[in-house]
């Protein structure tokens, strides 16, 4: 199969359209203006609804709106968009109503700047609303992932009924590369029975979020706990580079995780023992197989485009007995780190 | 002495089937009970109770799916004009319509209403405009009156810093996008009426797609108002309907096409 040169936000909206979504809403912000337009162009043409809505509030609940009625619908936008939806996300989690997020990251806090940035983290992995809920979230570090993070996106969300973040960065949103446009084998899903689409031939449904009843709220939040621990069990992904014998691991994800590869084989070529170690999901977070490199690699450097986010995941999953060095790049114009600069901070700290 | 013989009884104004029958749990001299019913009749009138899809709020009216027989899906506060936005795109053969307070509508989902009015959304929207936050305890809504006290204007509303009781019925009126826009009252039996007669149309310009049907409905809130039920209702006459006038606003017979 040929591949194609495409920018890593089209994939974005090439796959979904793959993954038979055919309902999207968002708002404009760099840099993730070109999957609304890519789907603002295609969706008319195989009877998609494309909504370009009031504002990022707006536009989450008429996801809300579509996945309740049991479709595949998605949303975009970049942070202070992903802010403005944390209350819809809060309210899907709590009724369990499944749907695609995309967080092309730029940098805030505030309006920050429109260069890549890791500084989501938090947000996407903690919930981010409010209440006792959780969002998996997908990492993707290339285009070809932008693709097919997006159909195990919509696969992980119809499958869990639940909203699924995919964590990319105006980086890979904005980068083009070849792209493999072969479509992922899907999962068997269950109908969506608990979708609203009128009573005939049923009893009425409903889909809410307030439970004011004696030891009702308490249920329902363990009930969905059981369900994230289902999520960590069944849906942790990630990728090892080097890892076997490796003295050093550099902890990193998306952008900086590429950023780092590079730098593992520069480390490699010089004789260092160093690996790579990827999350591609962030929640799950993959902390068993971090907790298992504890007992061979004698130290760990997290590099992220942040001051420091993920780095309390691999603190909890490595625990105190081997040195956790930490390299950030905070967003900025012209900030992301050259290979360079993680191979001199790989020397520093190389047991 | 001969025994009278049971006259048939013939029940002249039964319960709509959409209207599930249970106790209300509204406070006493609540109009949420009418202005449910009149939405459930219109529903039955229209015979499309298997195919309608209610959106409830925030505030007393979340409770709509508690009493209407057909699916619900609650919204987040203000947002459920976006999420019908979202159900009508997706299901444009079923009927959505929404129930919303005054706290709910008119000030945090402002946005929504105005932008889902504007789009022309073949939806139905039912507003209850009883000039308080009800289910909060009384708090000043946007629609609070002049000098009216309550829990957070405890010396009354003051113009100077609050601003004006606002009229949604005729600011949405303004709107190309709206088919149907009117506002009714359920003080007493003529205006309930009426009423009934506004909210069937409301849905009525859905249905005949020709665009947003919004009806306004005045309501009493004796508890928060302080008020007996009696003097709620009075209320309603005297004070309520001088500045939120009764009436249609619009009232357009078919879609607007290119």
């Amino acid at each position: 199969m040929t591949k194609k040169l495409i920018k890593g936000n089209d994939a974005v909206a090439m796959a979904a359209i793959e993954a038979g979504c055919r309902y999207y809403y968002g708002y404009p912000i760099t840099p993730q203006n070109d999957i609304p337009e890519y789907l603002a162009r295609e969706f008319p043409k195989i009877g998609g609804v494309f909504l370009q809505a009031e504002s990022e509030v707006a536009a989450i609940n008429m996801v809300l709106g579509s996945a309740a009625s049991g479709k595949r619908a998605m949303i975009s936008s970049s942070g202070p968009g992903i802010s403005l939806m944390q209350e819809g996300l809060s309210y899907m989690s709590g009724s369990q109503v499944p749907a695609v997020v995309v967080n092309i990251q730029r940098s805030g806090p505030g309006l920050g700047g429109i260069s890549p940035s890791q500084g989501d983290y938090f947000q996407a992995t903690r919930g981010g609303g409010h209440g006792d809920y959780r969002t998996p979230v997908l990492a993707p570090a290339s285009v070809q992932e932008m693709y097919d993070l997006t159909f195990l996106a919509f696969d992980i969300a119809d499958d869990y009924r639940n909203p699924v973040v995919i964590l990319a960065d105006a980086m890979l949103g904005q980068m083009k590369e070849p792209l493999d446009t072969r479509k992922p084998a899907g999962r068997e899903l269950a109908p969506k029975t608990w979708a609203l689409t009128g009573c005939a031939g049923r009893n009425p449904q409903l889909l809410k979020s307030l439970y004011l009843g004696v030891r009702e709220l308490d249920k329902h939040c363990w009930e969905l706990w059981e369900k994230y621990e289902r999520i960590k069990k069944n849906e942790v992904r990630y990728e090892e580079v080097d890892t076997k014998d490796a003295d050093l691991v550099v902890v990193a994800f998306g952008s900086a995780a590429r950023i780092s590869k590079t730098a593992v084989a520069d480390a490699r070529k010089e004789g260092l023992k160093v690996g790579l170690f990827r999350p591609i999901t962030l929640f799950p977070y993959p902390e068993k197989r971090l907790e298992e490199l504890a007992r061979t690699a004698k130290a760990f450097l997290v590099v992220e485009l942040n001051t420091g986010q993920m780095l309390d995941d691999v603190k909890m999953s490595v625990g105190k007995g081997r040195p956790i060095d930490f390299y950030g790049r905070p967003p900025g114009a012209e900030a992301l780190p050259m290979p360079i600069e993680i191979l001199d901070q790989i020397r520093e700290v190389y047991p | 002495m001969s025994q009278e013989k049971p006259r048939e009884l013939r029940l002249i104004n039964p319960r709509p089937k959409t209207l599930i029958d249970k106790p209300a749990h509204f406070c006493p001299g609540c109009h949420h009970g009418i202005i449910h019913r009149l939405t459930a009749e219109a529903i039955d009138y229209f015979n499309i109770r298997e195919k309608s899809i209610g959106v409830a709020s925030v505030g007393c009216s979340v409770f709509l799916y508690d009493f209407m027989a057909t699916d619900v899906l609650e919204a987040p506060h203000g947002r459920a004009c976006a999420a019908a936005t979202g159900m009508k795109r997706a299901q444009p053969d079923k009927i959505i319509y929404t129930y919303q307070g005054d706290g709910d509508l008119a000030a945090i989902g402002t946005a929504e209403v105005i932008h889902s009015a504007n789009r022309g959304e073949p939806i139905t929207v039912v507003f209850v405009n009883n000039t308080n936050y009800g289910m909060t305890g009384g708090q000043m809504a946007p629609t609070t009156l002049l000098g009216q006290k309550t829990t957070t204007t405890p010396y009354g509303r003051d113009f100077k810093r609050d601003g004006y009781p606002i009229r949604m019925s005729e600011l949405l009126a303004t709107l190309e996008g709206v088919a149907f826009c009117a506002r009714g009252a359920v003080n007493k039996p003529a205006n309930i009426k009426k009423t009934r007669d506004l909210i069937r149309r409301a849905f009525e310009a859905q249905i005949k797609g020709i665009g947003f049907g919004f009806v306004e409905v005045l309501s009493a809130c004796p508890t928060d108002w302080g008020l007996k039920p009696l003097e709620a209702i009075k209320r309603v006459e005297e004070e309520l309907i001088p500045y939120y006038p009764l009436g249609i606003y619009k009232d357009k017979k078919e879609a607007d096409h290119f």
